[in-house]
């Protein structure tokens, strides 16, 4: 059962996309202009699968995420105020700038946390999934991962142990066709990470990470799977990040051409997704560069919030480390 | 024109830290041919932090292997092929992916030859990137070294200048035992005198950095240069410190660090790593056990806060031990 995309949520999943692109476009500059510390990796090409699987989601249900964090953040209701300010290691971020782009969080919206560690999330999410049917919710748990995570022990153990317990997770694997500087066919011996789903006794699903609408449909029937309580998907989508592994341009290494990169840029997924709202008379161009315009002046305002406030107090260090009671 | 080329000719090469691993690892490369490096983007990309590039269009693909993201798996690769007639270089990208892969380093690695009586040998290096100071946070900036100082079986070095990261890789690859060289990654671009050609630093064997007559200073990797700065500061103040840079802490060079204590009366243990728990405590140890009546105050240590490491630059530089500090808490042990 195909659950169908109304115009409202066509026009939720562009906004989604386009509020990533926005804040990575925007977070990139200020990397690469030396106005943040540390490593960003950014999101750019992949929105339509945050975006896509996000509509189903609800502030109750949980997510994990990875490096490549940000864009899991947005979709999911995240604020630019606190998000940049994070990324700034501003004490108003969402970790009081403990934690920055590697660590960005909001429990709040059922956010566990993007991940420094390759595959980290997945266990994590298992184990909310476990939550959910322990607790008798109706919640369901998704991690997102890339191919090179699938290669890592922690995707396999998290795996087997979902179908075993029919958890309400959902499995989403988002392949870019690397991992760092490593193209797939030299990381793993197949083409489908999907394929590894029948080693574990569970739904493995391919779809196009490029077009939103497929996404949001291939995600509904595993998140309504988890949902009723049929156990986990896995669901590769095929993607691709247009900006390099760290930043935007990198360590400037040659390990893909320029052409493959515009090849898959002609699949914009905002592109591709503005194109049928246009088409299906559900949007204007006019509509379509308000919202663009809008969300930049949002960026923008987040931004010079997030230079403006202040820097944590070091004498709070400590604070943190352990829960105290009040 | 010509007495500048003849200066330029007799001044001793200069190399970044960088560039010294890479030579340690060609030199290892070249002479032995059962030697291999396998590692997250170490042949196409040649590492993350530059250090393997060049080697993958010398050596081959081969030789030179880039490996799935599976820590375990890439452990296994060297504690299995190590027990079987290889001589693995294994590339672990950062320290805090230990957790990845702990079981083969120490249920495997560290205990095999012991496990079984003496019938194994385990020639593998492990190289891996430790060290805060780049708003990295929690999980890329890391100092773990007692997590392998604990466990017998595995050696454990840490290279402060680019001379001894060239010197211990190689002391490391001709070791038929398994040696982790831990290395900084703030110190990458640091420059410093390396010999061309292969040359050794003895593994278990300190450096006396600096002579000095009333204070020891111990320090490893970056915190050396740390203690150097400190070293100078503390003059000001008629304190003529000693610095030995360890080198090596498993084995640890005991000798060298008792006999300037009896000489100096006085020591102050760096190192990057968490106080609490730290190497520091083994060290302080050691000396009260081997040097106590010769202690005119009690023994120092200066390490991070006991918290993981901050992203924010405000709080990762508080977080960082360095010259002030140590300076402040020798001030305030010995009362000067
Ligand atoms: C356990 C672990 N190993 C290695 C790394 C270094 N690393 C960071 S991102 C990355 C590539 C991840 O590839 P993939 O899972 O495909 O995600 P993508 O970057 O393509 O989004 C690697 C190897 C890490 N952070 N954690
Ligand atoms: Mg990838």
């Amino acid at each position: 059962m195909t659950i169908q995309a109304t115009d409202a949520v066509l026009l939720d999943i562009h906004e989604r996309m386009v509020r990533i692109r926005i804040f990575e476009e925007e977070a990139g500059k200020l990397m690469e202009n030396g106005k943040v510390p540390g490593a960003l990796h950014l999101y750019v090409g992949q929105e339509a699968v945050a975006a896509g699987v996000m509509a189903h989601l609800k502030d109750t249900d949980h997510i994990t995420s990875t490096h490549r964090g940000h864009g899991h953040v947005v979709a999911k209701g995240g604020q630019f105020n606190e998000m940049y300010a994070e990324l700034y290691g501003k004490a108003a971020g969402y970790c009081k700038g403990r934690g920055g782009s590697m660590h960005i969080c909001n429990m709040e919206i059922g956010m566990l946390g993007a991940n420094g560690i390759v595959g980290g999330g997945i266990p994590i999410a298992m184990g909310a999934a476990f939550s959910k049917k322990f607790r008798k919710t109706k919640e369901v748990a998704a991690s997102f991962f890339g191919d090179g995570a699938s290669n890592e022990g922690s995707f396999h153990e998290a795996a087997n142990m979902a179908a075993l317990y029919k958890l309400p997770l959902i499995l989403v694997c988002e392949n870019n066709g690397f991992g760092e500087y490593t193209r797939q066919d030299n990381h793993q011996a197949i083409v489908d990470v999907a394929d590894r789903a029948a080693g574990y006794g569970m739904p493995g699903v391919v779809v196009d990470g490029m077009d939103a609408i497929a996404v949001f449909e291939a995600a509904g029937e595993a998140v309504a799977r988890a949902r009723n309580g049929e156990g986990p998907t896995l669901l590769e989508c095929k993607t691709y990040r247009f900006y390099d592994h760290v930043g935007v341009r990198g360590m400037g290494l040659s390990y893909r051409t320029d052409e493959e990169v515009d090849a898959w840029k002609r699949r914009d997924p905002i592109k591709l997704l503005e194109e049928k709202l246009i088409e299906q008379g559900i949007s204007t161009k006019r509509k379509i560069s308000a919202v663009h315009k809008r969300v930049r002046d949002e960026a923008m305002a987040a931004i010079k919030f997030a230079e403006d406030s202040p820097l944590p107090d070091p004498d709070g260090l400590l604070e943190d480390v352990y829960y105290e009671k009040a | 024109m010509a007495e500048a080329q003849l200066k330029d000719d007799q001044a001793p090469r200069k190399l970044a830290y960088v560039n010294a691993i890479t030579e340690g690892l060609h030199e290892v490369l070249k002479e032995q041919p059962e030697a291999f490096l396998a590692g997250e983007d170490v042949a196409g990309a040649g590492s993350v932090f530059g250090y393997t590039s060049g080697l993958l269009a010398e050596f081959g693909e081969h030789r030179v292997i880039d490996t799935p993201i599976s820590e375990k798996g890439i452990m296994g690769l060297g504690v299995g092929a190590a027990a079987t007639g290889c001589r693995p270089i294994i590339d672990l990208m950062f320290m805090d992916f230990l957790g990845e892969c702990m079981d083969e380093v120490a249920n495997q690695m560290a205990k095999m030859r012991y496990m079984f009586g003496g019938h194994a040998r385990l020639p593998v290096t492990v190289l891996t990137m430790s060290g805060a100071g780049m708003s990295l946070a929690a999980q890329h900036s890391q100092s773990l070294e007692v997590w392998l100082t604990h466990l017998p079986g595995l050696k454990v070095v840490a290279p402060a200048t680019p001379y001894d990261a060239k010197g211990l890789i190689i002391s490391a690859c001709r070791d038929d035992n398994p040696v982790f060289v831990l290395l900084n990654k703030l110190s990458l671009a640091l420059q410093g005198e390396v010999p061309e050609g292969a040359y050794e630093v003895e593994i278990g064997k300190a450096n006396v950095l600096r002579e000095g007559k009333n204070l020891t200073l111990i320090a490893y990797s970056r915190m050396v240069h740390e203690a150097m700065q400190a070293a100078d500061q503390l003059k000001e103040f008629g304190i003529d410190a000693e610095v030995i840079d360890l080198r090596s802490l498993s084995p640890l060079d005991t000798d060298t660090i008792v006999k300037s204590v009896k000489k100096t009366h006085r020591a102050v243990i760096v190192h990057e790593a968490v106080r609490f728990s730290g190497f520091g405590g083994e060290l302080a140890a050691q000396i009260q056990e081997l040097a106590f009546d010769y202690l005119d105050a009690p023994v120092g240590r200066v390490g991070a806060p006991f918290s993981p490491v901050p992203y924010s630059p405000s709080l990762e530089q508080s977080y960082m031990p360095n010259a002030k500090r140590i300076v402040a808490e020798t001030r305030r042990l010995l009362g000067v």
